[in-house]
């Protein structure tokens, strides 16, 4: 049990370590996961998930928002939906998705078209890597702590 | 506390018994007014924060450092639904709402329909709640914003991410408020003492 422990645990620890190099956590993620304790140990799952779904509803806002169909693109209201992606991204440390939010921000206010659809195309994709990412930390946490062991403290720096 | 004052005195002779005892009672030395006051926030509550923010992540993250720094948490999505809870809606009056405790007033910027800095103006307009402190956040660091805010009576303007620091800062320094104020009324309380012991003292009971 305990060779399948450490190989579990450094397999966590590699993967969260490639999601700070590769730009997809920043300090933010570190804080929350300094919030996380015996007694709320679900925290950083619970607020992923409600960021996940902000990301859902808040692209589902945007999208709608930049359909010509309709009629002319209101900016504004793309741009409104864009300020709650960056403020939700900030806040917990998902760094590159918050990237393009300040590049799709600027798109908004120069209302240039072309540059916010391609935005929001790298938004969506971006959001659902980082899911898909932290899905595979969170089974591997799962999986140690199943296995007997303990999660380990990363270090990043 | 290991004490009771009353601040009320029988004119009435016939409490004059009363009065002996409460001389006794009031004498200087009995009264125990310790330096010790740690008992000040496990025997009132915890310092009451009303957090107020329309996101859903920010909401949770808040509450969680406001938790973890020992203070107790009431929540709501919008300036309209803080001033419904502090009873300052127009609905009720402020009827009942002296009894509402809260330390802190913590409040998004950004908000749809009434922003934080229209709440925090309804605030200071309240006789009730304008001495609690009200703390500003917002993910732009917009140096009119923070002015307004900061004239208009914030205590604080905070940049997001809030840090566990900044949280502690405040509870820190709300406590030493506390503290503060509760020594002055502590000592309040011994001046008067004294001053009814020496009276009675005089009186010859």
């Amino acid at each position: 049990m305990d060779a399948l422990i450490s190989q579990l645990q450094r397999q966590f620890r590699d993967h969260t370590i490639s999601l700070y190099q590769q730009g997809f956590l920043d300090d933010q993620f570190t804080e929350l996961k300094k919030l996380q304790d015996d007694g709320s140990p679900d925290f950083v799952a619970e607020v992923l998930s409600l960021f996940f779904e902000d990301c859902v509803k808040l692209i589902s806002n945007m999208a709608r928002a930049l359909d010509q169909t309709t009629g002319a693109v209101d900016f504004s209201t793309v741009g409104a939906s864009v300020h709650q992606l960056k403020g939700s991204s900030s806040s917990v440390g998902a760094k590159r998705v918050k990237a393009l939010c300040v590049s799709f921000k600027d798109f908004c206010e120069a209302q240039n078209f072309e540059g916010c659809v391609r935005c929001l195309q790298q938004v969506d994709i971006e959001y659902k890597t980082l899911k898909s990412k932290l899905q595979d930390l969170f089974n591997l946490e799962k999986q140690i702590i199943q296995a007997g062991g303990i999660v380990p403290q990363v270090d990043i720096n | 506390m290991q004490y009771q004052i009353s601040s009320t005195f029988s004119s009435n002779p016939q409490s004059l018994f009363s009065l002996v005892d409460m001389a006794e009672v009031l004498r200087p030395e009995m009264l125990d007014i310790s330096n010790d006051t740690s008992s000040l926030a496990s025997s009132q509550e915890l310092l009451h924060v009303l957090a107020v923010d329309d996101s859903m992540v920010d909401r949770k993250f808040i509450e969680r450092l406001l938790r973890v720094s020992s203070c107790k948490v009431t929540v709501v999505d919008s300036a309209t639904r803080a001033l419904q809870y502090l009873g300052l809606d127009g609905e009720n009056g402020s009827v009942g709402f002296e009894d509402l405790k809260i330390n802190l007033i913590m409040t998004d910027y950004s908000m749809p329909g009434m922003t934080g800095y229209e709440l925090l103006k309804k605030i200071k307009e309240s006789s009730i709640f304008r001495e609690i402190p009200v703390v500003i956040m917002s993910s732009e660091n917009i140096l009119p914003r923070i002015d307004r805010c900061l004239e208009e009576g914030a205590e604080d303007f905070l940049l997001k991410p809030v840090k566990l620091a900044d949280v502690k800062r405040l509870r820190d320094s709300l406590m030493k408020a506390e503290e503060r104020a509760f020594k002055n009324l502590m000592h309040k309380r011994e001046l008067e003492a004294n001053d009814i012991y020496s009276q009675l003292k005089r009186a010859k009971i």
